[in-house]
């Protein structure tokens, strides 16, 4: 695990009441690269990202976030919005959250809220109209329509997000998320729903992401075609717990790896591995 | 010591009525997740028609108390459930699946008509009625002279709320009712297709809530000796904030709320001042929601992101 | 869940007049359960202090065949009209003809306003109307910051209305402060009160925030009834000063406003002024809302109506942007109430009750949570319509009640269901009120 790791995670626990859903978890995301979650239904994963963006509050363990300046954040020790807000980090959610009754443009132009905030002088300069504020509500709607560019949603730009269809939600959701111009994104099973073409062209735009932006990605996926084809190091977990890591082919040959998947034990996959083969 | 033991006594007197009223709210929130705005003015119909059809009997040469009583409540209860169902079933039936500020404003709108209604229908005037139970138990005599009473009428209160209570209780426990009834609590659409009558669930729902209403009304007019047109939104408010500070959806909690509430209000009166009696219910409300948002019973909600 | 209700009419259809019939029974049935002793049997103190009654049978019998009337009328209207909710195919020149009033509606509406007084100088009661019509105005389009923006339900506004009234009243009475002053510090006391309590309680979800609200609306009101010595208890505070044109008084002296101009004077003036105070009070109110909503500050209230997560994790800061809007709101209703001082120049804590609050709620959601021309044509609906009811004084609450059960089954979603979008890049869509979310609270 050597590297420039922009998130560590160490011993992380989650419990509610009896239920372990994370059980003492480690793991690192590498800077400018993008780092699949995977496991079986139930594993913990989306409860690691609902730890790591304050959703919920740890039972215990850490999380680091390192800036590429070298500044380090303690995640745990932030509120939810702080997180986004100070540690530049953005997430997707597994059923999409998007605000329904707001255009796809409003809801880019939400997620630029603090940089906005600011630029309004909190509200006072843009009540008054003032210039400042002017070519700063300018650039973000420039920002928003690129955005809005990139993952083919222009031309919807201005019909409610509840209206669009369900895999214009999802792009819909990525691009706000990279509105806040995060240092780690978050994706929780983007491909979800998505059909063969829409997959492939999601791969497409997060490889552009991280070339881009030079946005770190940490990812669940179910679909496993967008995992190997992007990944560059996978983390498998089930019950809480890490079962593999290593980069894609590494841990698609790993039969721990499928024994969970499959729901068997290691000899009976190693079975299945070699009758396959 | 003494002073404080008679107003123990007085608080879960009062806590009762809360209680019973509260569990009203409790009960409609659980199933259908509205406040029930004109739960409170349920209550004072009943007050109401315990009051007239006491009057009545008293009139038809009636002297039998307790037989007097029984009747008053079976008729205040059964008009009164049928009050619970009538507006159940104008005002928030149809918009059952609507946004949900609606049947909270339909609800509001009922209250007004309620109060409005009988204020035309019986007057504006508070009407006295004189101590119909009387006598009671002197539980101690203090060295001051200050004496702790148990009223008849208090003890009437207490045990006709423990019965109903259990009763009740035992109706949602047990019956066949109960259970649809906790169906619906869970997932309407799961136990309509489970072959639970919705419709039907709900409305019990109100006529119980409206059915143990009734009976706070009386015995509010057993203790207090007078109903008015206006008593329903006070009492309202106090019993809706008993059920909240119960953790609403919670039937001990309901019951456990009116008694906090009816101790805090006695006591309030007892040693600071009765004019700020309410003030310093609502006070606790809000002082208690801040530091346990679910109320004391209510379950704590996880956020599932 | 809709079904039962669709095969009842079309069976009815079926069944025709027996069905109807039979309905119309039952209904008188129960009537006549619900209203045997309530309305058949009457009850008052008599001379010596008993409780006396008498019986009242013919009206008992004129309610229940009033029922069974009605329900009769009801059933027909019902199935000539078709089930609830069955989308009726209107003409597209019809619909583009509405869409065409709907944006006429707003300019027509203001110009005629300002005209008001011009046209209706000599009739002293419209121009009362006018006023107290855009009293709720103002109040509604306050309220709908809190409610139909932010989506906070908050059931104890008036509390607001009452600090700021109150606020005037004896900052004028105690130290001579004049309107123009005590306003700005109406509005900033009344927020400064809605911080105060917004602080600890706006982490609260939906119906205990509502419940809460209410509570601190009944805790200002009796503060103000039991606090004699400071606000004259119930009581109240009279002779506040009627507000001056920017120092020049609306009064028949020499330093008056009439001898200034060289003008006979006329009580009428003073009217007038008051008119034109609260038109522009409200305009303005108006003016910083629909600022505010194209600002960052009103997309994250609207953003947080739609989805308190999502907005966390955008990184807002929900707890600051729940408390401006409640700040915001709170302040507009203490400049409606700072108005309603000088207006009436005498005020008392029964002003101030529960049913203001429910009123003004009403106005809102009528109006379409979120629609500033919604709330102004609900304002006017309501307050209008209540006063149709001036003459029966009595009926007017019972009226206002049964108004609002029936206007919410007519329109949960109030009178303009769609809304507007703050930002678009080619054209503005209205979007459906259908997708819009009512907030957590
Ligand atoms: N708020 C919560 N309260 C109680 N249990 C929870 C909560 N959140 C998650 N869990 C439990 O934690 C376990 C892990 O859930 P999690 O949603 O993290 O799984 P997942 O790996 O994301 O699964 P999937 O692939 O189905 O999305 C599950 O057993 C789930 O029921
Ligand atoms: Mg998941």
């Amino acid at each position: 695990m050597s590297g420039d790791h922009i998130l560590s995670v160490d011993r992380l626990s989650m419990r509610f009441g009896g239920i372990v859903a994370v059980n003492d978890l480690s793991f690192g995301a590498e800077r400018r690269k993008i780092t699949a979650l995977i496991g079986p239904n139930g594993a913990g994963k989306t409860t690691v990202f609902n730890c790591i963006t304050g959703f919920y509050k740890p039972t215990s363990g850490t999380m680091q976030l390192t800036h590429d300046d070298g500044r380090a954040i303690r995640l745990e020790r932030l509120n939810d919005f702080r997180i986004s807000k100070q540690a530049k980090v953005a997430r997707t959610f597994q059923n999409i959250r998007l605000f329904p009754g707001m255009t796809a443009l409003e809801n880019l132009m939400v997620a630029q809220h603090n940089a906005l905030m600011r630029a309004s002088g909190l509200t006072f300069l843009g009540l008054i109209g003032a210039p400042s504020w002017r070519s700063a509500e300018q650039h973000a709607i420039d920002l928003a329509r690129t955005w809005l560019e990139r993952v083919g949603l222009v031309d919807r730009a201005d019909e409610a997000a509840g209206n669009l269809p369900y895999g214009d939600q999802r792009r819909l959701e990525i691009a706000r998320a990279m509105c806040t111009e995060p240092a780690l994104l978050c994706l929780d099973e983007p491909a979800a729903g998505l059909n063969a073409r829409e997959s492939a062209s999601l791969s497409e735009l997060l490889l552009s992401i991280r070339a881009g932006q030079g946005t770190s990605i940490l990812l669940i996926e179910h679909d496993m075609s967008v995992v190997m084809e992007i990944s560059d190091h996978v983390v498998v977990m089930d019950y809480g717990v890490k079962i593999a890591e290593g980069t894609p082919q590494q841990v698609r040959d790993d039969p721990k790896v499928i024994a969970a998947y499959l729901g068997t034990d290691e000899e009976e996959a190693i079975a299945v591995m070699e009758s396959g083969t | 010591m003494d002073y404080f033991a008679q107003q123990l006594i007085n608080g879960l007197v009062l806590g009762s009525v809360y209680g019973l009223i509260a569990i009203g709210y409790t009960m409609v929130y659980g199933i259908v997740g509205m406040i029930n705005f004109a739960h409170g003015d349920i209550f004072m119909i009943g007050g109401f028609i315990a009051l007239i059809s006491f009057l009545i009997l008293v009139s038809f040469g009636l002297t039998a108390i307790p037989l007097i009583l029984l009747i008053v409540l079976l008729v205040s209860m059964a008009i009164t459930a049928l009050y619970g169902w009538t507006v159940e079933r104008i005002a928030y039936r149809p918009l059952r699946h609507s946004f949900r500020l609606a049947p909270m404003l339909s609800a509001i709108g009922m209250s007004f008509v309620l109060t409005n209604y009988s204020q035309i229908a019986q007057g504006a005037r508070v009407k006295p009625v004189p101590p119909i139970i009387r006598g009671g138990y002197t539980l101690h005599e203090g060295a001051s002279g200050f004496v702790v009473q148990l009223s008849n009428v208090q003890i009437v209160v207490v045990i006709a709320t423990i019965v109903l209570l259990a009763l009740f209780t035992w109706l949602v426990a047990r019956t066949r009712l109960g259970r649809d009834m906790r169906a619906c609590e869970q997932d309407q659409t799961m136990a309509a297709l489970l072959g639970v009558d919705v419709d039907r669930t709900i409305s019990m729902t109100f006529v119980i809530g409206a059915a143990l209403a009734a009976v706070a009304g009386m015995m509010y007019l057993l203790y207090y000796g007078q109903v008015d047109f206006n008593m329903g939104f006070v009492a309202g408010i106090k019993a809706f904030t008993a059920a909240v500070l119960g953790g609403i959806g919670s039937l001990p909690g309901a019951m456990l709320g009116g008694l906090a509430i009816g101790l805090i209000e006695t006591m309030w009166s007892a040693y600071f001042s009765v004019e700020y009696k309410d003030v310093a219910a609502f006070s606790i409300l809000i002082i208690v929601l801040i530091f346990l948002p679910t109320g004391l019973l209510g379950r704590p909600e996880v956020e599932k992101v | 869940m809709n079904a039962p209700p669709a095969v009842s009419i079309q069976a009815s259809h079926a069944l025709g007049a027996a069905f109807i019939f039979k309905k119309a029974l039952i209904s008188a049935l129960v009537a006549l359960v619900l209203f045997s002793l309530m309305i058949g049997v009457r009850t008052e103190a008599g001379p010596t202090g008993q409780l006396i009654y008498w019986t009242r049978f013919g009206d008992l019998a004129a309610m229940v065949a009033t029922v069974f009337g009605g329900s009769i009328v009801v059933e027909l209207l019902r199935q000539w009209w078709g089930p609830v909710g069955t989308i009726r195919v209107v003409p597209t020149n019809v619909k583009s003809a509405l869409a065409l009033a709907r944006r006429g509606i707003a300019p027509v509406l203001l110009i005629f306003t300002f005209l008001v007084p011009v046209i209706f100088y000599d009739q002293r009661y419209i121009l009362d109307l006018g006023i107290l019509v855009l009293t709720y105005v103002m109040l509604g389009w306050g309220l709908n910051v809190v409610v139909g923006l932010a989506g906070l339900l908050d059931l104890g506004y008036v509390a607001f209305y009452a600090v700021g009234a109150y606020s005037y009243a004896l900052l004028a009475t105690n130290f001579g402060l004049s309107f123009w002053i005590c306003l700005p510090l109406a509005g900033i006391l009344a927020a400064l009160w809605g911080v105060m309590l917004g602080f600890p309680v706006l982490r609260l979800r939906g119906d205990y925030l509502a419940i809460v609200t209410l509570a601190f609306g009944e805790i200002i009101r009796l503060v103000i009834i039991n606090w004699q010595s400071l606000t004259g208890g119930p009581n109240g505070v009279s002779g506040i000063p009627r507000p001056t044109m920017f120092g020049i008084p609306l009064t028949p002296g020499d330093d008056g406003l009439a001898a200034k101009l060289g003008i006979e004077f006329s009580p009428t003036h003073r009217i007038v002024f008051l008119f034109y105070l609260i038109l522009a009070l409200a305009l303005l109110t108006n003016w910083v809302t629909i600022r505010l909503r194209r600002l960052p500050i009103g997309r994250a209230w609207e953003a947080l109506r739609e989805d308190e997560v999502a907005c966390r994790a955008l990184g807002i800061n929900t707890t600051t942007t729940k408390l401006t809007a409640f700040a915001t709101g709170a302040m507009f209703g203490g400049f409606a109430g700072a108005f309603f001082a000088t207006r009436q120049g005498f005020i008392s804590p029964e002003s101030f009750t529960f049913q203001e609050s429910a009123l003004v709620l009403a106005i809102v959601v009528l109006g379409g949570m979120g629609s500033q021309l919604g709330v102004a044509l609900a304002a006017l609906a309501m307050i209008g319509g209540f006063e149709l009811f001036r003459g029966l004084e009595q009926y007017r609450m019972l009226v206002f009640g049964i108004a609002m059960v029936l206007l919410m089954i007519w329109r949960p979603r109030g009178l303009i269901g769609h809304r507007a979008p703050t930002v678009f890049l080619e054209r503005s869509q209205a979007i459906s009120s259908d997708l819009v979310k009512e907030g957590h609270g």
